[in-house]
Formats: C-alpha cells, sequence, structure tokens
C-alpha cells in the first residue's frame, strides 16, 4: 500500500496528471493479493497431489528387489513391459470393457431421464434433482453391500425369480453384478451434466426444427443430441474414469474372475509387494484418464 | 378464392387463463398481415396456433381450405420465422438454410443450390460458411429468413421479427421485407407490438387486446376510423375525450359542452370522441373561424414541446388536457403556456368510438 502512495504523479504536455505507474502498481497489487488467497489450495495441492503423483511416476521406472523394496537407482522401463503380458492386459481390456459397457448404459438410462427432469416445472425439477442426490447420503461402502444382499443366491432378486419360475438368479460376483452396481454408483454423474445441458437449450430451437419440417426424431438427432453433446460427453468422462479405476464395487460384488485395474493395483503395492508395477499401471490409468479429460474441454470448447 | 389462413371461433386456453377469445380472423392470399397488440394480448398465440407450435382449445384453424387444428407442425405448409431468430448455433448459415429442405428428403445437389440461391436474395452470398454467432443481428434476421423462404412455405409466420434490431436497421429491413413479400407474393403473417412498423408495413392489421380480435382492417380504417377506445388509444396518439351521444349528429360532454359529431351510436350512450393531435387547430381565444364553431373548445396553454418539425402543445380546458400538435413553421402562430386560446378542428376529423 505504501508503494501506491509514494508513486510520484506525472504531468503530460497538457498539464493533466497521467498516472500509469499507479495503475501498475493496483495492479500488481490486486495479482499479490489474489496469490494470497489461493496459496493454501496450492501449497494443498502441491503437497498431497502432484508430489505423490511425480512419486508414483518415478517409482513407476523403478527396479523391484526380490525382498519387495524398491531399487530407485537402476532406472529401467521393465513395469512397463509387463503391462504386455496377457495377465495384466487381460485385466486391461476387462476393465475398459466393463467401464465403456458401465457407461454406455449409463447414458441410454440416464438421458430421457435428464430430458424429462429439463422439461419439468421448477418445483417439480427440484424435489426429482433431491431425489437423485439421496444415494450420496449414505455410505458407498454400505451401499454396495446392500447390493450384495439383494443380489445374493437367496436375497430377494433370487426369491423374485424363483416365484416366477425363472430359476435362481446366480449374478453375483460376475461381471454383470460389477456393472450393474457400477451403473448403480455412478448414475448420478451422468444425469446431472446431462441434465445441466439438456435444461440449457433453447427451446425454441427445437420448434425451429420441427416448423422446418423435422420429425419429433429427426429433430432429437439434428439439433437436441448435438447441442446436448457437451453435456454428454462430461457425463461419460465423469463416469467412465472413475468406473476404469473402480475399487470398492469389484471388490465387493465381482469375484476372482473379474479382477480389475484398482484390485491388481493394490495387489501389486500391498501382496506382490511389486511398487514398479503397481506405480506403471496406476500410470497407464492415469493417462487414459487425461486423454479423457482433454478430450472433454476440446470438445467443450467447440460447442459453447 | 379461399383465404391463406381461415381462423374461426379459435380459444386458447392456458390452465386458467384465456390467451385467445374465440377469434375470427381471415388472412387473404398474397396479404401482408399484421396481428398488432400489447404484449400479452393473444397476438403471438395465435401465430403460434397457425404455425402449429401450440393447438386451439376450441374452434377451427385452415390453411388454404385445410383444416390444421391439430397437426404437427412440420406437417403444415407455413414455415415460422421466430423471434430470437432460433438459428441452429451448431449449424453454418447454409446448413440452417438449407434444414429444411434436407428434412424433406430433396436431393442434395438441389437443395444446396436452392439454398445459396435463397442466401444471395436475402443478400447473405459469400457468408454460407459461417457460424451464427459471427453474424450481426441484421444478418442472423436474414438468414431465419432465408432458412424459412426456402420451403417455399405457403403462408411465412413472423413473430416480432425486427424486435431485436436497432431503428436504423429495422426501417431497413422493413422496407426489405416488404418488397420481398411482393416479389414472392406469399402471404406473411407478421406479430408485432410497434404500431408504426405494423402501419407501415400491412395491408391490413389486426388490432388485439386480452385475447380478443378488436378490430381488422387497413392501415388508414384502423387509425382514422376506431371501433373503441383502446384502438384509438393505442394506435398512435389520440385525445379521449369522454362524453354521451344526443342525437345523430352531437354530443355532450361530461361538463356539458355540446359538440358536432356524428356518431352510429344510440342517444345515451357513452362514449369517447377520438381527436388525433395533428388534426385539431389553435389560435388566440376567439379566432375561431365560423364554420368551426360547433366543434372548438376554449382552454389555455399549460405546456409547450418543442419538436423542430412541430410543437407540441398541451392545452388545459377545463377538465381535461388536449394535447394539440401544431406546425413549427416560420409563418405560423406560436404560444406560450399561459397563453388563453381557442382550438377547433375539421368536422370530418373527429371520431366516437364506443366506451
Amino acid at each position: 500500500m505504501t508503494a501506491v502512495q509514494e508513486q510520484p504523479k506525472q504531468l503530460d504536455e497538457t498539464g493533466d496528471v497521467v498516472t500509469p505507474l499507479l495503475e501498475l502498481a493496483n495492479e500488481k497489487n490486486k495479482r499479490r493479493r489474489g496469490l494470497l488467497l489461493a496459496l493454501p489450495a496450492y501449497i494443498y495441492i502441491v503437497l498431497f497431489f502432484a508430489l505423490p503423483l511425480i512419486i508414483v511416476v518415478v517409482y513407476s521406472f523403478a527396479t523391484r528387489t526380490r525382498t519387495g523394496g524398491t531399487d530407485l537407482s537402476g532406472w529401467n522401463i521393465e513395469a512397463y513391459e509387463k503391462l504386455g503380458e496377457p495377465i495384466v492386459r487381460d485385466i486391461l481390456f476387462r476393465s475398459l470393457w466393463l467401464a465403456l459397457i458401465t457407461t454406455v448404459i449409463c447414458l441410454v438410462v440416464a438421458y430421457p431421464f435428464a430430458y424429462f427432469l429439463a422439461t419439468r416445472s421448477p418445483t417439480v425439477r427440484n424435489i426429482m434433482l433431491v431425489f437423485v442426490m439421496i444415494p450420496f447420503w449414505s455410505n458407498f461402502l454400505v451401499r454396495n453391500y446392500a447390493w450384495r444382499v439383494l443380489l445374493g443366491n437367496d436375497g430377494p432378486v433370487s426369491q423374485l425369480t424363483e416365484a416366477l419360475g425363472l430359476g435362481q438368479t446366480t449374478i453375483l460376483f460376475t461381471p454383470t453384478a460389477v456393472v450393474l452396481g457400477l451403473v448403480y454408483g455412478f448414475l448420478p454423474f451422468m444425469i446431472l451434466p446431462l441434465y445441466a445441458s439438456i435444461e440449457r437449450l433453447d427451446w425454441s430451437l427445437i420448434e425451429a426444427g420441427r416448423d422446418l419440417g423435422a420429425s419429433g426424431f429427426q429433430t432429437f438427432r439434428k439439433v437436441t443430441l448435438p447441442l446436448s453433446m457437451p453435456g454428454i460427453i462430461a457425463g461419460c468422462i465423469l463416469v467412465f474414469v472413475p468406473s476404469l479405476g473402480a475399487y470398492v464395487t469389484p471388490e465387493i460384488l465381482g469375484g476372482a474372475k473379474t479382477t480389475l485395474l484398482g484390485s491388481y493395483i493394490v495387489t501389486q503395492f500391498l501382496t506382490a509387494r511389486n511398487w514398479p508395477v503397481g506405480a506403471s499401471v496406476s500410470t497407464v490409468l492415469m493417462i487414459v484418464m487425461l486423454v479423457a479429460a482433454l478430450t472433454y474441454f476440446r470438445s467443450g470448447g467447440k460447442n459453447l | 378464392m379461399t383465404a391463406a389462413v381461415e381462423i374461426r371461433g379459435v380459444t386458447k386456453r392456458f390452465d386458467d387463463v384465456v390467451a385467445v377469445d374465440s377469434v375470427d380472423l381471415e388472412i387473404a392470399d398474397g396479404e401482408f398481415f399484421a396481428l398488432l397488440g400489447p404484449s400479452g394480448c393473444g397476438k403471438t398465440t395465435t401465430l403460434r396456433m397457425i404455425a402449429g407450435l401450440e393447438f386451439p382449445t376450441e374452434g377451427s384453424i385452415r390453411i388454404f381450405g385445410e383444416e390444421v387444428g391439430t397437426l404437427p407442425p412440420n406437417k403444415r405448409p407455413v414455415n415460422t420465422v421466430f423471434q430470437n431468430y432460433a438459428l441452429f448455433p451448431h449449424m453454418s448459415v447454409l446448413d440452417n438454410v438449407s434444414f429444411g429442405l434436407r428434412m424433406k428428403k430433396v436431393d442434395k445437389t438441389d437443395a444446396r443450390a436452392k439454398s445459396m440461391k435463397m442466401i444471395d436474395l436475402v443478400q447473405l452470398g459469400g457468408m454460407e460458411g459461417r457460424k451464427p454467432s459471427q453474424l450481426s443481428g441484421g444478418q442472423q434476421q436474414r438468414v431465419a429468413l432465408a432458412r424459412a423462404l426456402v420451403n417455399e412455405p405457403k403462408v411465412l409466420l413472423l413473430d416480432e421479427p425486427l424486435g431485436a434490431l436497432d431503428l436504423k436497421l429495422r426501417q431497413e429491413m422493413q422496407t426489405e421485407l416488404k418488397s420481398l413479400q411482393r416479389e414472392l407474393g406469399v402471404s406473411f403473417v407478421f406479430v408485432t407490438h410497434d404500431q408504426e412498423e405494423a402501419m407501415a408495413m400491412s395491408d391490413r392489421i389486426a388490432v388485439m387486446h386480452d385475447g380478443q380480435l378488436l378490430q381488422v382492417g387497413s392501415p388508414e380504417e384502423i387509425y382514422e376510423r376506431p371501433t373503441n377506445r383502446f384502438v384509438a388509444d393505442f394506435i398512435g396518439q389520440t385525445n379521449l375525450i369522454d362524453a354521451t351521444v344526443e342525437d345523430d349528429d352531437h354530443i355532450i360532454l361530461t361538463n356539458g359542452t355540446r359538440l358536432r359529431a356524428p356518431s352510429p351510436h344510440e342517444p345515451g350512450t357513452s362514449v369517447a370522441m377520438s381527436l388525433r393531435p395533428e388534426a385539431i387547430s389553435i389560435g388566440p381565444r376567439g379566432s375561431v373561424p365560423d364554420e368551426h364553431s360547433a366543434t372548438s373548445l376554449e382552454g389555455a396553454v399549460a405546456s409547450v414541446t418543442y419538436l423542430g418539425h412541430a410543437v407540441d402543445y398541451s392545452v388545459k380546458i377545463g377538465w381535461i388536457d388536449l394535447e394539440v400538435r401544431g406546425g413549427a413553421t416560420a409563418g405560423g402562430q406560436r404560444f406560450e403556456a399561459g397563453d388563453e386560446v381557442s382550438v377547433w378542428w375539421d368536422r370530418t376529423s373527429d371520431w366516437v368510438v364506443a366506451d
């Protein structure tokens, strides 16, 4: 503040006071204040996010010692070469596949719902949005165990199918159960961005489509769908990314044959004590997510 | 000849609100027709019912004789220019314009050629590759026009199409729209709340208020011979003086003054006399020409507003203020506030309207 007052006044040819230095000083001050406000968050992110991230990447190029420790001297890409092994490759593809199916199911289920939501009166919308959020009020782990009870061999679902003469339901500990759990867990992340982008739509564009001779479906395909694309991409990424790295749901609802990346990483770190491999899988996963996020930002920039 | 649009007994209710109240209307082929009224009068709802974007609660709408009551918009031979243009933001100008043709499965090269021709017609040649967001308001307006007209609608519906443009551009577009309509010979049904715009452009005007159709007629009819108080007041500026009909040829003002004013109403009916400010002459007290003695009043100038081409006087005549527009020519006499004056008017320029 004192620096501002010390700036000498300057006069231009006409004798008017000009204060470019004052403005500059003010500008600098503002920036400094902004930085100060952001500092706690910066420190937090660097210390607990960026730094560990760097450690993971560094470890992925290290060597596992015989005793299960990590040797930080001989740098190599052996851990990445291991990703090419059939076991790891299968896990990778399975994870991608299940995440993809989860995303598609979420999209197909959420879009009509979000559309319906966006066309209701504000009161109805808010009430329904609360319903969408309610699951978040209880613990994710607890909800996953609830699914285990539901899908169990003598659980309610099985009892129902038996009563209907369709026999026992035995989907627990299968990929189907995992996808069911993932869709259940991540559906709100699809609904919310979809709702946000559909709600923002200019409805007169849809009327214009109809007016210009397009049927309801044609209007949807040519107008509504392209204009809600930012929401679709956001929702898909918000579902795909956590599905790919999901740990809890596959652990609880999946069996031994449905090991996914999340579980594999945990095994590498804790059981196999092969930190470089765990780190390399984590790194690859992060790159996939980063690419997905970049895709979103790029498309978002184009459409908005 | 079949009317381009024929509306019979159409009522539209939204829940409890009656937006359009048993309207009857006929719009001829090739006519430039304006639906005029203040916001909320039902003019846009009427237009949207012709477009098929709303369906009437009661009544019948025919387009060239064909009942379209509940046909969806894509099955009607009409196209709309929307209030805020409603251009598809994700499509280029060309894609916007050719949208309708592509929906009709017109051959791709044909659709392109037709669209380009229409883009040229609205003077946007060379801009077909741009996105709507890269165009000015006036250019967007032209795209919206081209996009509707390329489908060769039998009736073009325009919902306050010039509302978002600034004054100068609006006047330009008024002229252009009118000449375009002449050229194409298609009926234009035009919604506006701007009475000057309606007067300048239309062959006929329908004045609406509170969901009801008050009067339909040429701009001259509407301006010179309004049928009721609202129309007289809404179209241009006017002085409305409350009165009672005495006989065929005389009315009595509320203070007892007897004036000559022919009216078709029964003796004893309360009416209002509409006097346009520019139809009133002003002169020093006692200077009323003999032939106007039965159509004159005396008062004092309350305020003067100089407008350049004219001078507006507010003349206090006992219980009312009369707006008078005087010429500002060099030779004309000018008055100051407080001057005692007489005002008079031609026997043909007053007009008695029902209350």
